[in-house]
């Protein structure tokens, strides 16, 4: 394995800062043990580097024209081409999209953290009078600031780690395995997610599952039945390891009491309906798992319904469990 | 006269460039500028009223869940529901969870590392403070974020997750807690406390609460040197730092941590050694010299939030928000001053708000609340609800929802048609604190606490002490 250190700059834009506060929460080693770990210098980043105004400008510049050499980019937060740039100036003037657009192209390795840096995300909702747009999507669509058919200087398109918010160790493994030259166009999945966590569902591990197989559903969040039917919840359709690695420790949405609300996809934050309700056809939610035909669903659902058992039933719709589960026979008093 | 366009001002949340106007050594005018604008208040319109849920925590991911706070208070009143006990006490605990992570990150990730910088090479502290406080280096961060990062797991047990949960409902919060699981968040908290008495206070947290002059405060530095706290004492002596950054000594707060006996932090306006009731119609939003449409001061249950990139007077995406007309600073100053903190109140009386008094109002605040979410996790009735349900339609279709970030007073203004967001208008800590200036001339309180700033350069140090002082969050100022 290759393995020698890289030069990252961290960029944000049209976001919120959440991605690297979430970063932040890396636990042993803390972050900048970690990056030091597996071969990163943070060359720059907003919220952490001692430059600070003329100084960090003229690394920016040095960056762009390249003068000085740069491996990674990450950026945070969406790029904002509205108004010829003008939602998001630099001191100087210039337009920060433009600036992104010089060091993307400048970088060995591009990496889009967050929903918003790789698709527009929540500041590309709803009118988008700014024109919100990610690296190398908008929304949906291959495009963005840098166009279809852009690869970064190492080969590689953009690395979208998609997520509002990234979980750090969907960052930090994803940097480390570019880091150590690890991670190949075939690691990334069709939205150009890291297959690492992009390929299981927020179903998998889910607390709630015992739920979810009898159709046992919560009408509202915070009690302990399926979020599913009801109550807005897209974990069968997300893409990402909520429910196989804890946040903060051990949490999750779903641990949370309230629905996945599928962040990790382009164009979560305009769901078309409201976020704590499932539109439903005929009893049915609309949006069922990707994979499964529909009329299986419909048929192992309403099987599945018939044998719930009371426990299940009675449960789903309260915050703790009321009904535990029976033991046998023998264990009976 | 010399005119700098200084930025970008790293080491705050978010994106701020100043334009100095220097003369004779000393700065004659500051105009701040928040450079960057997404556009949350047009992002909300047209949804349906819970949906502000899922969108406000998303404005930031510093105050992430200050903003959830604002929006449910708003919710409850809409929906004519409060949250049971147990509700407001989770609640408490995640909101202060953030807001003492938040005062930890500036202190030690954003404020401190200036000291450690090669201007100060010459001083005798200099090379205690870089192996203590470089920053990303020094040997304070490390053990700071991994309390940090465990105080986190609050979150991950009560919230799901940090930044931006949706466990914050009108009527409660979604996750209960057994008693198992509040063994853990006591375990973690104690741990989290024995870092806090062990590195940044060097004492236990309630004698830093019971510090209650400036007398005091200065025994406590000479008693305790190695302390995190004390160096940034010794510091800001050999600085002169009470002597940076007065601003018009008009504090504004919202009531935080309430509970059935009340609110921890009251609601009020300090000024003159006085407090007075805040009364909320006086607020007002100024878009002058704001790249939006408008001028004058606009009600913001009745404002809207136009952008007009190329607005000839417009020097920021901010609007200047003003209490009857005036400039007004919020944080955790405003908030020990309108709890009458002795300390505060002796520090303000002499010196005003300023570098100083700022810091050691968002330390002491740390001190103060890690017992206060002890009480309320030790009073948990674990075997009572969390959560009231949610009726189904709005009873009321305007309210108001404030609460108090860890950079101050936040207040949502929210308007529902049909039970979907008609109008929704923010103001954040940092848009009193970092406000362009208003149609009248006024600047706001950076650009008055710039103001006749003596400095050797426009990028000298002590511009960078009084713009961080107030841990400014630029992402929830234009939001």
């Amino acid at each position: 394995m290759a393995w020698k250190n890289k030069r990252l700059l961290w960029l944000q834009s049209g976001g919120c800062g959440g991605c690297t506060l979430s970063l932040l929460n890396t636990e042993a080693p803390s972050l900048f043990t970690t990056l030091a770990d597996i071969g990163i210098e943070l060359i720059w980043h907003p919220s952490f580097a001692e430059q600070s105004l003329d100084e960090a400008m003229q690394l920016l510049q040095r960056l762009a024209d390249g003068s000085e050499p740069l491996d990674m980019l990450c950026l945070e937060g969406a790029v904002m081409t509205g108004a010829a740039g003008r939602f998001h100036l630099l001191p100087d003037g210039q337009s920060m999209s433009t600036l992104i657009e010089q060091l993307a192209r400048r970088a060995g390795q591009v990496i889009a953290v967050g929903t918003c840096a790789a698709y527009g995300g929540i500041s590309a909702a709803g009118d988008n009078l700014t024109g919100a747009t990610g690296l190398n999507h908008s929304g949906n669509h291959p495009g963005g600031l840098l166009g279809a058919d852009f690869h970064a200087a190492g080969g590689l398109p953009v690395v979208n780690i998609s997520g509002c918010p990234t979980h750090p160790g969907w960052v930090l493994e994803t940097l480390a395995l570019l880091a150590s030259d690890s991670l190949q166009a075939a690691d990334l999945d069709p939205l150009g997610r890291p297959r690492f966590y992009a390929d299981k569902l927020v179903h998998h591990g889910c607390d709630k599952n015992e739920f979810y197989e009898f159709k046992a559903s919560a009408t509202a969040p915070g009690q302990m039945g399926c979020l599913m039917e009801h109550v807005g919840c897209k974990g069968t359709q997300a893409h990402a390891d909520c429910n196989s690695r804890g946040w903060n420790g051990e949490g999750s949405c779903l641990t949370g009491g309230y629905p996945c609300i599928n962040c990790t996809a382009p164009d979560f934050a305009d769901p078309g309906h409201g976020f704590f309700s499932t539109p439903q056809v005929a009893g049915f939610p609309v949006g069922l798992p990707t994979d499964m035909p529909k009329a299986w669903f419909v048929a192992l659902s309403t099987l599945s319904k018939s044998a719930t058992p009371a426990r299940v039933r009675q449960n789903a719709v309260q915050d703790r469990i009321i009904v535990p589960p029976s033991l046998p026979k023998k264990n009976k008093a | 006269m010399s005119r700098r366009i200084l930025g970008p001002f790293n080491r705050v949340e978010g994106d701020l460039n100043i334009t100095l106007d220097f003369a004779d050594g000393k700065v004659s005018a500051a105009r701040v500028t928040a450079p960057l604008f997404r556009g949350f208040e047009r992002i909300l319109l047209g949804r349906e009223a819970l949906d502000a849920l899922a969108i406000v925590p998303r404005i930031c991911g510093i105050c992430s869940v200050s903003q959830s706070v604002a929006a449910a208070h708003a919710l409850s009143s809409l929906y004519g529901i409060n949250p049971p006990p147990n509700g407001q006490r989770v609640l408490n605990l995640i909101h202060a969870v953030e807001n003492i992570a938040d005062h930890l990150s500036h202190f030690y990730l954003f404020f401190m590392p200036d000291f450690a910088r090669a201007d100060y090479q010459q001083q005798p502290w200099h090379a205690a403070t870089l192996a203590r406080f470089q920053a990303q280096r020094g040997s304070a961060i490390a053990p700071m974020l991994e309390a940090r990062a465990l105080l986190m797991r609050f979150m991950g047990s009560l919230a799901g997750h940090w930044p931006h949960t949706l466990c914050l409902q009108p009527g409660g919060v979604t996750k209960v807690v057994s008693a198992a699981e509040r063994v853990r968040l006591q375990q973690w908290l104690r741990s989290f406390r024995r870092y806090l008495e062990q590195h940044t206070f060097g004492q236990p947290l309630e004698a830093i609460a019971a510090l209650d002059s400036q007398a005091a405060l200065e025994h406590y530095q000479q008693q305790n040197p190695d302390a995190d706290f004390a160096c940034f004492l010794h510091i800001a002596d050999s600085l002169q730092l009470h002597t940076l950054g007065r601003s018009y000594d008009r504090f504004i707060a919202a009531a935080a941590y309430a509970s059935a006996e009340g609110s921890w932090s009251p609601a009020g306006v300090w000024h003159g050694g006085h407090s007075q009731p805040l009364v909320l119609d006086a607020i007002s939003e100024d878009s002058h010299s704001s790249w939006l449409a408008g001028d004058g001061p606009a009600a913001p249950l009745h404002n809207d939030t136009v952008p007009l990139p190329d607005k000839a007077e417009g020097y920021s995406w901010s609007k200047a928000p003003r209490l009857a007309g005036a400039a007004a600073e919020t944080g955790a100053l405003a908030r020990g001053l309108l709890r009458g903190e002795n300390l505060l109140c002796d520090m303000v009386a002499r010196d005003g708000g300023n570098v100083l008094s700022r810091v050691v109002a968002r330390l002491s605040e740390v001190a103060r609340i890690v017992p206060l979410m002890e009480q309320w996790l030790a009073g948990l009735q674990l075997e009572q609800p969390f959560q009231h349900p949610c009726p189904a339609t709005p009873v009321q279709q305007q309210a108001i929802g404030l609460t108090e970030a860890a950079r101050g007073m936040l207040g949502h203004w929210v308007t529902l048609d049909a039970g979907r967001i008609s109008r929704y208008q923010i103001i954040a800590p940092t848009t009193w604190n970092f406000s362009p200036r208003d149609s009248q001339g006024l600047p706001g309180p950076l650009e008055k606490a710039l103001e006749g700033v003596t400095a050797s350069d426009p990028q000298a140090l002590q511009v960078q002490h009084i713009v961080r002082s107030f841990d400014p969050c630029q992402v929830c100022t234009t939001h």
